[in-house]
């Protein structure tokens, strides 16, 4: 009988323990077939973040680091600078990780064109740690620490990030996607699998925005996280390209 | 082999590339720049890297990058700086993680003074990170010695897959001495099997952590960690002794302060007092037992502790005297260094001359 489908040899066999409706297994899966389909499995070292994702180390199946609290990029800056040419590295970060405590290291990786790519998961929410304010939680979206939701006047509004990283001039891809049903799922595996394929190219630093479901700590079902999704998070924070050095000038 | 003149961070730095290592990642911060300074030279012409990162905090977690891919890599920096390396320490004790940070200790709290000062000794020793880890420090008193534990470090660090600090006092790093280069003893090292050097397909994939969520299984991993610096102790502890034997007083110092005491010994010698100076190299493990053998001589009256700092290291030598010997403290912090007669005037009241 003829194989249609199969689990991707980029994730191990271990049992996933994401909550159900949560955007990181997919985003997981698109990223071990982007490694499987490059062939690189064997070149590659992935920085797993502590959040939500900090055990992304026992999924994805290559060489991995898990990295303290926000440094996975200053950790895969070492990583990338001392391996073999050829060598794949990411890291693979949630909001509070990379948009939070992280800010100074990813903007600094980005800014040194370190030649790796970062999957940026933004449900701008801190899921680990039980539903406290991310910086990219929405104004007026409520939280364990906003309990009458993120106030502008006290706390701001929220982080951009893929805008932000595309304002360096070491950054040579950044994309905000999502995968919120099967045509933007598309789009995103295709985002990922350019990001991955700009690092092998020695194009510059690469970054991946997923906006990302938090059913769990959103108090919602997973279908009606989806839409909550897509009516409150993509107008605020746009889904496309913001950096893509192969078509304009960097 | 001829001797040459040099400075001491200078020396430390040439000393990384001799042993081996071609990757630095850290900061500036006075008094170690010549550190990074000299590396960001040296190493790109031995096809090695030096990156300066944008905080310290990023220096060490480049440097656990680095080290988990099984090279050779060293980050330096002094006191505050030191203090923002801190969680990378204790991940890369947890992690079991080898590579060399030097502390050219400046003088504290806070942003302090760029001067010369020992007011880390309690951060270097007891772990200024979280949890229950242990490295070894290695505390130089010359030049010379400084260019000698640098090469060594790098060889514990991989013979116990484990970070091992270098700690000098500013003067160390500033001064200019004659040494002579010479290559650590020869020792048996492991294999790095535990490498991120990409699986090629050949093996499951290597994994660097220090995350163990199930407590019995952290445990069991906590066991294993004070196994190993149980071993440490065992075989690394090292210390110097200096006419110690029938002596009427004991100076225990370490770093700069120590060679103080060789001065005031001296001093005290024209006045018919017999000092000695017992010097711990190893801060951590700490030399306790030697110590208490030298300080329970019958001549001994008095121990004096020296240090640059208001009073650390002798908590240390008053857990190992077991109250056998009272034990009085000199020091200055800040930046200042006692004199000779200074140091000798606090042996004779010691000893009630």
């Amino acid at each position: 009988m003829a194989i249609v489908y199969q689990k991707s040899k980029g994730l191990t066999d271990a049992e996933l323990h994401y909550c159900p409706g949560c955007t990181h297994g997919i985003v997981h899966k698109l990223v071990a077939e982007t490694l499987e389909e490059m062939g690189v499995l064997g070149n590659t070292i992935g920085v797993a973040p502590v959040g939500c994702s900090v055990f992304a180390y026992n999924y994805f199946n290559c060489d991995m680091h898990e990295a303290a609290h926000g440094r996975a990029p200053a950790v895969a800056t070492g990583i990338k600078r001392v391996s073999a040419p050829g060598t794949i590295v990411f890291t693979y970060q949630g909001d509070g990780d990379l948009a939070a405590i992280g800010t100074a290291e990813v903007i600094h990786a980005a800014m040194r064109g370190e030649k790796i790519t970062t999957i940026f998961i933004n449900n701008a929410i801190y899921g680990m740690t039980g539903g406290q304010m991310a910086p990219t939680t929405l104004v007026g979206q409520k939280a364990t620490t906003a309990p009458m939701g993120r106030q502008k006047d006290h706390y701001g509004s929220p982080i951009r990030m893929a805008e932000i990283i595309s304002t360096l001039e070491g950054c040579a891809f950044a994309q905000r996607v999502c995968v919120a049903d099967m045509a933007n799922l598309n789009k995103a595996k295709k985002a990922i699998q350019k990001a991955f394929k700009l690092q092998q190219e020695g194009a510059g630093f690469t970054f991946v925005e997923v906006l990302a479901c938090c059913p769990t700590n959103w108090g919602k079902t997973p279908a009606a996280s989806v839409e909550w999704l897509k009516e409150n998070m993509i107008p605020y924070f746009p889904l496309g390209v913001y950096k893509d050095i192969t078509t304009q000038e960097g | 082999m001829a001797k040459e003149l040099w400075k001491g961070n200078e020396a430390i730095a040439e000393a990384a590339i001799r042993a081996g290592c071609k990757y630095f990642f850290g900061y500036p911060i006075t008094p170690q720049n010549e550190i990074p300074e000299y590396l960001s030279l040296h190493l790109p012409k031995i096809g090695g890297c030096f990156i300066q990162a944008e905080s310290e905090v990023a220096a060490i977690n480049m440097v656990y990058g680095a080290a988990g891919c099984g090279v050779r890599v060293m980050t330096s920096s002094s006191s505050p700086g030191i203090s923002l390396k801190q969680e990378g320490i204790t991940y890369m004790c947890g992690a079991e993680l080898p590579a060399v940070i030097v502390n050219m200790m400046r003088g504290g709290p806070g942003l302090g003074t760029i001067q010369p000062a020992q007011g880390d000794y309690f951060q270097a020793t007891r772990g200024g990170g979280n949890g229950d880890y242990r490295h070894l420090v290695l505390a130089p008193a010359t030049i010379q010695e400084a260019a000698d534990f640098v090469q060594l470090a790098f060889d514990l660090a991989e013979q116990y897959r484990n970070p091992v600090m270098v700690v000098a006092d500013g003067m160390i790093g500033q001064m200019m001495e004659a040494i002579e280069w010479r290559t650590p003893e020869k020792r048996e090292l492991p294999e790095k099997t535990w490498a991120t050097t990409g699986t090629k397909g050949e093996r499951k994939p290597n994994v660097i952590n220090s995350l163990y969520i199930d407590p019995n299984l952290c445990a069991v991993h906590n066991d294993r960690l004070a196994a190993k610096y149980q071993a440490m102790e065992d075989a690394e502890t090292r210390w110097e002794e200096v006419d110690t034997e029938n002596c009427d007083v004991l100076f225990v110092s370490y770093g700069t302060p120590s060679r103080i005491c060789r001065a005031a010994i001296r001093q005290l010698e024209k006045e018919g007092i017999k000092a000695g100076l017992f010097r711990p190299i190893t801060l951590w493990p700490f030399p306790g037992k030697a110590l208490k053998k030298a300080a329970s001589q019958e001549s001994v009256k008095a121990v004096v502790d020296v240090e640059l700092s208001m009073g650390q290291m002798i908590d240390d030598v008053k857990i190992a005297l077991e109250g056998c010997r009272p034990v009085s403290f000199i020091g200055k912090a800040g930046g200042v260094v006692p004199t000779p007669a200074e140091v000798a005037a606090a042996a004779k009241a010691a000893i009630g001359r």
